[in-house]
């Protein structure tokens, strides 16, 4: 069988097969290196990560960034504010969402083509930023911690997929056998509709929860207050403005003894994006069985 | 029988008029019906089109800003008629050829390298043998998606630094002494297209996959038969299989084509930048949120997503006509 197969092979499938190893190596190693690498710079020596010495292996192990970060309060300020407005917030769009998927994909709910063209619209007109903000203000939403949570509580693009899945997945006869079981709609969207769609609930879920734990756009726009500030505004303004070192533990990088003291604020910035990015990155290998089955529902027919 | 009768017109033609009052409820008693009937669905539905009528269609209803004087205490919808004035402020501002150049160059330069880019990669991972490490290239691919554009900037600050940073080293290396990628104003672009194909290709190359997964495997068997190579098959076979994914998804990149990356451009852009990385995105929240101008940065704004919505229009219409296939 592997013979026969092999004396069908040209020339040309033998280089196509060589070319194609190639490619995926330098695909993994460009995608994959990059990330890596933080990791191990962020437990290097710092001097040694800036001066080129550090490729493949960590240096002259340091936990100096780790120190740091873990004694910079408004760290933890951040994860706090995120963790709640993830959970809160997502918990809020899946009981919003999941509800209105399913009364949309019920034929006997007449009006529901009006209703999707009612939500699709908001896909691609919006009021923009300014009306958006005024309206904001006017509903005392501007540094209140429910902004993280109410304007972003239905993603019409989820709806749609939930919707899908639910109209083509949920076998009409179930519905008919729970009717004459005597369930109306509630019960039978809690007890057969939801068990039953637990791949795409599941897959919703996470887009929703990294949609909150990546939120930067609300923070910057509509909240003022500090303490309220979720992790990514911390981030920027430690990876980006600069403000490594609150603790005191040098200058922002500026006269005098610069070049030393940007090695350490880049040893903070490595550990920074280790910290904040590992709880996303750990959860999403164990929803990810769930994609192809749901995703691909969802959005083939949507 | 009636329902035969009604679904030819003759037939409906001679039916006698009936008063209007005998005949199915319409409107509002309608309406009233099914909510009675379907109180459970309406009840289901309801928070969600609430949410949606109050944060998408209350500002869509604020729009009209664009038009007026604001007046702080008229609020949202308030104030003195004005007109087209704060189009043509902008218009002939020296700002707007800048802006619009730096925007559109943008847009069009991710939209056309981000939409091949997922095309080749699924093409890529589709010819991977093996059920386990076709899955392996798919999940590393798509990784990068999961982090935020907060630390993808700050990945990109670290290893361009010029003075410690990966990329800078490497292209010192290679020969390239003395780069300083964040501060130079002709690597802007690049930089952020090339880092938004690293984050964002493995996953848009996911719904491809998809699609590659349902061609019927007896084409393959035909073609190798008839002695296709495998760079044949891809051409013949596999790329007309992905041709209304693309279509569809190019369409939907299309409407956003102005508006794109607001966060990511804010937070690369810099002093030496600026010149190229000022887009109307960036220009509204700066006019509007940072400086008060609400009335002027409304009408940019709307400026923005008019233009956002005609090219989806226009990008729509033209796929119906090549290839039947649209959004609507």
């Amino acid at each position: 069988m592997r013979l026969s197969a092999l004396k069908h092979r040209t020339g040309g499938d033998i280089a196509f097969t060589i070319g194609l190893v190639v490619t995926c190596v330098v695909v993994l190693f460009v995608t994959l290196y990059p990330i890596y690498f933080v990791i191990i710079a962020s437990v290097s020596d710092p001097t040694m990560v800036a001066t080129g010495r550090v490729w493949f292996i960590p240096q002259g192990i340091s936990w100096f960034g780790y120190e740091q970060i873990l004694a910079d309060q408004r760290i933890w300020t951040g994860y706090r504010n995120t963790i709640l407005y993830t959970v809160v917030g997502t918990a809020v769009n899946l009981l919003v969402t999941l509800p209105a998927a399913y009364a949309l994909s019920r034929k006997e709910f007449s009006p529901r083509k009006v209703l999707m063209f009612f939500f699709a619209f908001t896909m691609f007109f919006n009021g923009g930023l300014i009306p958006m903000y005024l309206l904001l203000r006017d509903l005392n939403l501007l540094d209140n911690w429910l902004v993280f949570i109410l304007p972003t509580a239905v993603n019409v693009y989820n709806l749609i997929i939930a919707r899908a899945f639910f109209e083509h997945s949920l076998p009409e006869e179930l519905f008919e056998a729970a009717t004459i079981d005597g369930s109306n709609y509630f019960q039978f969207f809690l007890k057969m509709a939801v068990p039953l769609s637990m791949a795409i609930i599941s897959v919703i879920g996470l887009y929703y929860l990294v949609q909150h734990w990546n939120d930067f756009f609300t923070g910057l726009v509509f909240v003022r207050d500090y303490d309220k500030q979720p992790l990514q505004i911390v981030l920027r303004d430690i990876l980006i403005s600069n403000q490594a070192f609150s603790g005191g533990a040098g200058g922002s990088g500026g006269s005098g003894g610069g070049s030393y003291a940007q090695q350490y604020a880049d040893q903070i910035k490595y550990g920074v994006i280790v910290v904040s990015t590992l709880p996303v990155i750990v959860l999403y290998p164990f929803l990810q069985r769930y994609f192809e089955k749901g995703v691909l529902i969802g959005s083939v027919k949507g | 029988m009636t329902a035969t009768l009604r679904g030819t017109t003759p037939a409906r033609g001679a039916e006698p008029p009936r008063p209007p009052t005998r005949s199915r409820p319409r409107g509002t008693a309608a309406l009233r019906r099914h909510v009675h009937r379907y109180w459970q669905l309406w009840v289901m539905a309801l928070p969600a089109i609430g949410f949606v009528a109050l944060f998408a269609y209350v500002p869509m209803y604020g729009l009209q800003l664009a038009f007026r004087e604001f007046d702080f205490t008229a609020g949202l919808t308030g104030g003195e008629w004005v007109g087209l004035k704060y189009f043509e402020q902008f218009f002939d501002s020296p700002q707007f050829w800048t802006l619009m150049r730096n925007t559109v160059v943008i847009s069009l330069t991710t939209l056309v390298v981000g939409f091949v880019a997922p095309i080749a990669l699924a093409l890529l991972v589709n010819q991977v043998v093996g059920r386990r490490r076709k899955r392996f290239m798919q999940t590393a691919t798509y990784l990068p998606h999961f982090i935020s554009i907060v630390v993808i900037v700050g990945m990109l600050q670290v290893f361009l630094s010029p003075s410690s940073g990966l990329i800078t080293r490497v292209a010192e290396m290679i020969g390239f002494s003395g780069t300083n990628l964040l501060g130079d104003t002709s690597a802007f672009v690049p930089v952020y297209v090339i880092s938004e194909v690293w984050q964002h290709a493995g996953w848009n190359s996911i719904i491809y996959l998809a699609a590659l997964a349902s061609v019927d495997p007896q084409l393959y068997e035909a073609a190798r038969i008839d002695g296709a190579g495998r760079f044949t098959i891809i051409r013949h076979i596999d790329l007309p299989a992905l041709v209304p994914t693309m279509i569809i998804l190019f369409i939907l990149n299309m409407g956003t084509v102005l508006s794109t990356g607001f966060e990511k451009i804010f937070l690369m852009q810099n002093p030496l930048n600026l010149g190229v990385s000022e887009v109307l995105a960036t220009y509204v929240y700066k006019i509007g949120i940072l400086s008060n101008q609400f009335s002027y940065g409304t009408a940019i704004g709307l400026f923005n997503t008019l233009i956002n919505f005609t090219f989806l229009v226009v990008a729509n219409q033209i796929a119906k006509r090549v290839s039947n296939t649209s959004l609507w």
